[in-house]
């Protein structure tokens, strides 16, 4: 065992490489562009107030930002009530359809057979008239919540699935060959490589799918539903509560926005190595 | 069956349109138990196909091919990047179900001799090059299988840390010994390290020369012998030396 000691070099003379430079900007190249974006949003919003205040159209039918604000303020109670039943339908959807996505991809991803066969049918699937199937399912399973997880299942389930089938496929070529000859069987393939491997797709897919959520929970609420924001917007319509169906909205998109920076940060503490070169080093 | 025999080895790949590309015709290889042997040939003269054939990944079209089980090195180190540099080393025996911690354990050695200390639990992307490549032959050895296949495991790396590892290599394989068929289009790389060397002809490949390397290590690249050999390669290879 002595002589191996000349083997080992001092590690001093290989200090770990600093962090490589990755594919996105620092730190004074993302803040220039939130203040850009701000900045937009802002001039925007300048925009709609001096066109609702100043323009030819009537406040009750378009309300300016500030009537927006307000709205968001009194009805709080109400918009937050709401809220909390539009946001437990779209967590609980997201959870299923990602549970049941990555099961479903991972199940694709093994069987050759049931991919070729299901797949199609998958993006199929996909072509159905949601807006259209909404109804259908909320005279089949009733007002509760048993259609709305149906509908956002139904919504979300696919990016999940594609993304994460991609991300499982993706294992380099040549690291399969390398398992080959290491005598690793299938299982402990998907255990050890695989399934690691697809976190990141199963992170992008459930990015898309909280998106697509949002908006699916709001079709499920309009297709017959007794609370909810998307309900709460179609009751305040014809009522020209207008300034409250565009606080619905906001608070929506707010939801969407939250739920997708949730889930990049998540990803960013749970699969930090996502945009590491994949395969090892290159020249 | 000690070490591999390569026989009159022919593989040909089938295009989709049928036509065909003779990869290997009349392939002769021995690498005795303990032998290292350099395999040179220019790029896409069939020389990972020869690997894939002696580890078992493809069957040969005519010919035969015995070899003692054999693990392949390639090219890129294919370090998984979530993993620490213990646990990538240990992936030989988690895949054969050996428990994490005994795998660990197994592992673990093999960084004290390597000069890996210290960095076991560090992650891909915060070792050099050299180190990762050092990673990826721990988890090589782990395998237990008596013959290494290695596919050009330096020339990813820059030229310097090349011949580290070329040195590096040299002295793991005197302490490790195994039977090894390391092909390179590196002439100086076969010479350095091989006991000896086959040279391959353009494609469709097979052995055209073989040089005894009969000298003592550790070698240097600036040797009067080696360099004599490697001329004596490159002569055969066809180049202008």
């Amino acid at each position: 065992m002595r002589a191996l000691g000349r083997i080992a070099d001092p590690p001093a003379t290989l200090p770990p490489r600093p962090a490589q430079p990755r594919a996105r900007r620092g730190g004074s190249g993302r803040f220039v562009g939130a203040l850009a974006a701000a900045a937009i949003v802002l001039v925007l919003f300048g925009a709609w107030e001096l066109y609702a205040d100043l323009g030819p159209v009537d406040r009750l039918i378009l309300p300016a930002p500030h009537d927006v604000a307000k709205a968001l303020y009194v009805d709080r109670g109400l918009l937050w009530d709401n809220f909390t039943v539009t946001a437990g339908e779209v967590l609980l959807g997201i959870v299923v359809a990602g549970a049941a996505g990555f099961v479903c991809a991972i199940a694709l991803h093994m069987w050759f057979t049931l991919r070729i066969s299901v797949y199609p049918l998958l993006v199929a699937s996909q072509t159905i008239p949601i807006v259209m199937v909404a109804p259908l399912l909320v005279t089949w399973l009733g007002f509760g919540l048993a259609p709305k997880l149906a509908i956002i299942g139904l919504i979300s389930f696919f990016p999940i699935v594609v993304t994460t089938l991609d991300a499982l496929g993706r294992v380099d070529a040549e690291l399969r060959k390398l398992l080959r000859t290491l005598d690793a069987p299938r299982l402990r393939i998907l255990r050890h490589v695989e399934l690691p491997a697809a976190l990141p797709g199963l992170f992008s897919g459930a990015k898309l799918a909280v998106v697509f959520a949002v908006i699916g929970a709001v079709f499920a609420e309009w297709s017959g539903s007794d609370a909810g924001l998307g309900h709460l917007f179609q009751q305040a319509i014809p009522q020209l509560l207008t300034a409250r169906a565009y606080a619905a909205v906001m608070i929506l998109s707010a939801f969407a926005i939250a739920l997708f920076g949730l889930l990049t940060l998540a990803e960013r503490l749970l699969v930090p190595w996502a945009k590491d070169p994949p395969g090892g080093n290159s020249r | 069956m000690d070490g591999v025999r390569v026989d009159g080895v022919e593989r040909v790949f089938r295009g989709r349109r049928g036509d065909e590309v003779v990869a290997l015709r009349g392939m002769d290889l021995r690498a005795a138990q303990g032998e290292i042997v350099a395999v040179v040939g220019a790029s896409g003269c069939g020389k990972s196909t020869l690997l894939e054939l002696i580890c078992g990944l493809q069957e040969p079209d005519a010919g035969s091919v015995q070899a003692d089980p054999a693990v392949l090195m390639p090219q890129r180190d294919l370090l998984l990047p979530w993993a620490s540099a213990l646990d990538n080393a240990a992936l030989a025996l988690r895949v054969r179900g050996v428990p994490a911690a005994a795998a660990r354990a197994q592992a673990r050695p093999w960084f004290e001799r390597f000069g890996l200390a210290g960095f076991e639990h560090a992650r891909p992307r915060a070792l050099s090059g050299g180190m990762r490549q050092r990673v990826a032959f721990v988890r090589t050895l782990l395998a237990g299988k008596p013959v290494l296949a290695l596919d050009e495991p330096f020339a990813a790396l820059d030229a310097l840390t090349r011949q580290e590892m070329q040195a590096w290599l040299s002295h793991a394989l005197i302490a490790e010994p195994r039977t090894v068929v390391l092909v390179t289009h590196d002439v100086e790389e076969a010479v350095v390290l091989g006991d000896r060397v086959v040279v391959m002809s353009p494609r469709p490949g097979r052995a055209v020369a073989e040089l005894d390397v009969a000298l003592p290590r550790p070698r240097h690249r600036t040797d009067a012998a080696v360099v004599a050999l490697r001329e004596r390669a490159l002569e055969a290879l066809g180049a202008p030396a």
